[in-house]
């Protein structure tokens, strides 16, 4: 027994990508249900260093993605402003680094219009008084820090009041293709342990790194994606407030962005197989606390609290239809079953950035109206995207502002994000079934110094307290939530970590013995 | 005070080593459970939440003006097992926020003692009246905020300098070689007692007591926020100490002026100064000095019985210096006088704090353990090394207080408090 859905566009994927395209196709009149296998923003889009790019990494390697940034930056910082702190960016030289990159640098600024002003290295080590007091060459650029999750979920609640559907932890299990087109959509709700079939007329693949696997389950020859797998590490404070780039022609490990309380440095690019299973080598994060060292003196004293792999969505595809540049840019790929398969209905695109998402979203529309003979004009750069509170930018002092409001009424759940009862109480009254992953996201639970030590525990229980959920679902929520934590705290466990590492593993096996709870009867969470 | 002024603390705040020891905070709790504000008022979010916490989420505009709820104690950085510089970072936060929103008339005054010194002096009985009249604190409560209840200074007609040109010169030659004096304000001003008993003491044991001309540390505009005014105080001061030569061992009767020179300056206002560190390491409490004399079998244990029981009370300043229990250890030495250690964190002045009026309240909550404490076992005197602290505790209890040193005056035989036996 299926329950049936109907609609004009299935969009796979809820990563930025999905996201965007639900957005740009239900404000262009279809009727839009977006699917994705697990929570809003989980794949690459949650697992990146938090950069939205000014596009001067790119002025010299890739002029014309730098050019994309510039303006995508320009209009994300308008219609997104409360996901995005404009923190501006420098890239500096340090000794050793080809002085004379900067000169080609500024050429390729100008000539791709990115924004960019070579300043005094006295002035950089003002601003940034902890930078390598070495380097010997600034340029100031437009770089802005963002949140990955507050992006996401900023446009899906757009595409929602557009009547767009989203349907999270619904794993995509068939697409049926009749008489050369798209057809059904079949997908298995896994929380209410029910199959859906989305009759539709169109389906758009955004799965990015698992388009491969979509792809697959129409049938057709795979889409070859490859994982081009990049750690990040996250350091416990901001050690600058301002993105911090390094002078030289990308490479790995030579990015420092101050994204919420944090600075993340990142990152490497490693072709993996599957990913799904995108590890955390040693000798990278040894890699990464080494560049960070060149940018910072001090760096490896500095606190590490969690690394993360993510895999860039890379479509390598020699069939592709090379010459259709209008749905295509460097970077960016559509990948056009209907040439490449004879199959009508069907899109993938792979490639991109997070800066640039609503553009990627806007050439895969592009590209459906196109199949569908419609003429629909994109209207998302121009239309502001809602979001509680003020309209007004990010800045890292908003939830302190907002607990010495709140201070004397509030209970405060989270003590390293400052997250407060409420906050929690509240996203958790709209989301019930969220897993504290999920609520985490969103809230930044548990992402702080003590990486779920204090805050977990009193998040489930409160959980329960507020009757959302029973004492073995709050245990089962607890157990992976700290599970989760740990894939990215073991690789980074050395020096202020360790230490709290131990205080948190006293506390959760000293304490609550939680290895040993009551175990459910069947699993309760996932 | 002026945007520019916020701007440079706030470098220091966000670049200097302080703010990176945020990095060891492992969330124990147990600065919130050691801080004596946050126990007794919800108004202050306690050390952990404004210290490696909140300063987390500091760039830019200062928006949590409650850290100026801390009292300045400093227990919080004694009593953290990972190192976290907690009061540090709280003081420059603090430091940082008043320099952009302005700082009150009334912390601008108080923390003016030299100069209110200097104006009493002359005055002394205008000025003891005024303070000791009710409807006149009023109109100072109302006027400027200083609460009408809260402890003030008592003038005193003559200063210790003026006491130090009159008194007969020392009759015996010095025989251990010299020490340089430090009084502070209220040795020189407000309660000459305690400075005089002390080089009374340091004579008895035939050091050559040089008290060279002196300012103020700068620790009430430090733990009020004004920076800059206490920097070039302190370092004023340190001159003057370093005046009468390199060598000679700094000994202070101000217990918690003392920890200014020792390492306040340094830690919370930033200093790197030379000559500061030099002062700061020949700086030593009385007690402190008189107990390393013992332990070197230098101190005479000649002293004759006080059959008396004392409360005795560390201010947190004293203890934030880290030198242990010195003056409870030097009062023991003292046949038959019973001392009994407070274990109280703080007694609620803190400096300048507890006159202000809408802290008076918080600051007699965290002194009433104190209070009751001395309330039920005092014999007719207390004892504690801090000025303010030994005025809030008179104040607070009927009970006179005095410096340790003043004890072991007595004991030595060279003077009597009054009111004992």
């Amino acid at each position: 027994m299926a329950r049936r859905l109907t609609a004009d566009v299935v969009v796979i994927g809820g990563g930025s990508t999905g996201a965007g395209v639900v957005r740009d196709a239900a404000m262009r009149g279809f009727s839009a249900v977006l699917v994705d296998r697990s929570d809003l923003g989980q794949g690459t889009t949650g697992r990146f260093h938090g950069l939205l790019h000014s596009g001067g990494r790119y002025v010299v390697s890739d002029p014309g993605s730098a050019s994309e940034c510039a303006s995508e930056n320009a209009i994300l910082s308008r219609i997104q402003a409360p996901a995005i702190e404009r923190t501006g960016g420098l890239f500096v030289a340090v000794p050793g680094d080809d002085p004379d990159y900067g000169d080609r640098f500024l050429a390729g600024a100008r000539a791709t219009g990115v924004p960019a002003r070579e300043i005094s290295v006295r002035e950089a080590l003002r601003r940034e008084p902890r930078l390598n007091p070495g380097i010997v060459r600034a340029i100031e650029v437009e770089d802005a820090s963002v949140d990955g999750w507050q992006l996401v979920w900023g446009a899906v609640n757009s595409a929602k009041a557009y009547g767009a559907q989203v349907l999270t932890y619904h794993p995509v299990t068939n697409i049926e293709v009749a008489d050369g087109a798209v057809r059904v959509v079949r997908c298995h709700d896994q929380r209410r342990d029910e199959d859906v079939l989305i009759e539709c007329r169109f389906v758009l693949n955004c799965a990015g790194p698992w388009a491969g696997q979509i792809t697959e389950l129409t049938g057709l020859p795979p889409v070859p994606v490859v994982p081009g797998r990049g750690i990040m590490i996250a350091m416990n404070h901001r050690l600058v407030n301002t993105v911090v780039n390094r002078l030289i022609y990308p490479a790995d490990g030579d990015i420092l962005v101050p994204v919420h309380t944090v600075s993340v440095i990142g990152t490497t690019d490693v072709k993996e197989s599957d990913p799904d299973h995108l590890p955390i080598p040693a000798a990278e994060v040894q890699q990464m606390l080494d560049a960070g060292e060149e940018l910072i003196p001090g760096f490896r004293q500095a606190r590490a609290v969690h690394a993360w792999a993510g895999s860039r969505p890379l479509i390598k595809d020699d069939r592709v239809a090379s010459d259709d540049t209008r749905h295509m840019s460097r970077g960016m790929a559509v990948v056009d079953h209907l040439a490449r398969d004879g199959v009508q209905g069907l899109l993938t695109i792979g490639g991109g950035k997070l800066t640039t998402y609503r553009l990627m979203a806007e050439h895969i529309v592009d590209a459906m109206c196109d199949q569908l003979g419609e003429s629909r004009a994109c209207r998302t750069a121009s239309e502001e995207i809602p979001y509680d509170g003020d309209a007004k930018h990010y800045t890292i002092t908003h939830r302190l502002a907002d607990r010495e409001a709140d201070r004397l009424d509030d209970q405060i759940i989270c003590e390293c994000e400052l997250m407060s009862r409420s906050m929690f109480t509240d996203l958790l009254d709209a989301q019930p079934l969220s897993t504290l992953d999920d609520l985490r996201r969103q809230l930044r639970l548990g992402m702080g110094p003590c990486q779920g030590g204090f805050c977990a525990s009193r998040a489930a229980g409160v959980a329960v307290t507020e009757q959302a959920v029973d004492a073995e679902r709050a245990s089962g929520l607890l157990r992976l939530f700290l599970r989760n934590r740990w894939i990215g705290l073991w690789p980074i466990l050395h020096g202020d970590q360790v230490r709290q590492t131990a205080i948190d593993h006293w506390i959760y096996s000293g304490t609550f013995d939680i290895e040993h709870l009551p175990e459910p009867a069947e699993e309760v969470v996932r | 005070m002026s945007k520019d002024e916020a701007k440079r603390l706030r470098e220091r705040l966000n670049n200097e080593l302080n703010r990176a020891t945020l990095d060891h905070c492992v969330k124990c709790t147990i600065c919130e459970q050691s801080c004596p504000v946050s126990a007794v008022t919800p108004l202050f979010s306690g050390p952990k939440f404004v210290g490696p916490q909140a300063e987390r989420f500091r760039d830019g505009e200062s928006v949590d003006h409650s850290v100026d709820y801390c009292s300045s104690c400093g227990t919080c950085s004694v009593v953290c097992p990972q190192g976290v510089k907690v009061a540090e970072l709280n003081s420059l936060a603090r430091a940082v926020m008043k320099a952009e929103h302005g700082i009150p008339v009334r912390d601008r005054l108080i923390t003016q003692t030299t100069l209110m010194g200097r104006a009493m002096t002359p005055l002394a009985p205008v000025a003891n009246a005024v303070l000791g009249n009710s409807a006149a604190r009023r109109v100072m409560e109302l006027a400027v905020g200083v609460a009408a209840s809260a402890p003030m200074p008592t003038a005193h007609g003559q200063t210790l300098r003026g006491w130090l040109k009159k008194r007969p010169a020392p009759t015996k030659a010095p025989t251990r070689g010299p020490v340089i004096f430090f009084h502070g304000c209220a040795g020189a001003f407000f309660e000459t007692e305690a400075a005089k008993a002390a080089i009374e003491v340091l004579e008895h044991l035939g050091f050559e007591v040089i008290v060279p001309e002196q300012g103020c540390c700068g620790l009430a505009e430090q733990s009020n926020g004004l920076f800059a005014q206490a920097s070039d105080a302190v370092l004023k001061l340190v001159g003057q100490l370093r005046a009468p030569g390199t060598a000679a061992p700094v000994v202070s009767v101000a217990g918690s002026c003392g920890g200014m020179l020792k390492h306040e300056a340094h830690e919370i206002l930033g200093l790197d100064d030379p000559d500061l560190a030099d002062v700061g390491r020949r700086t030593r409490d009385i007690s402190e000095f008189l107990m390393e004399l013992y332990d070197a079998g230098e101190l005479p244990t000649d002293f004759a019985p006080i059959p008396l029981r004392v409360p005795y009370h560390q201010p947190c300043q004293v203890r934030s210096q880290g030198m242990g229990m010195p003056a409870a250890d030097l009062l023991r030495l003292i046949p038959e006088l019973e001392v009994v250690e407070s274990n109280a964190v703080c007694c609620g002045i803190a400096g300048t704090y507890g006159l202000k009026k809408e802290k008076y309240e918080i600051a007699q909550a965290v002194g009433k353990p104190l209070f009751d404490l001395v309330l039920e076992l005092n014999e007719g005197l207390a004892a504690c090394d801090t000025e303010t602290c030994r005025w809030q505790i008179a104040k607070s209890t009927g009970v006179k207080t005095v410096h340790p040193i003043q004890l072991v005056h007595q004991a030595y035989g060279l003077g009597r408090l009054p009111g004992l036996g």
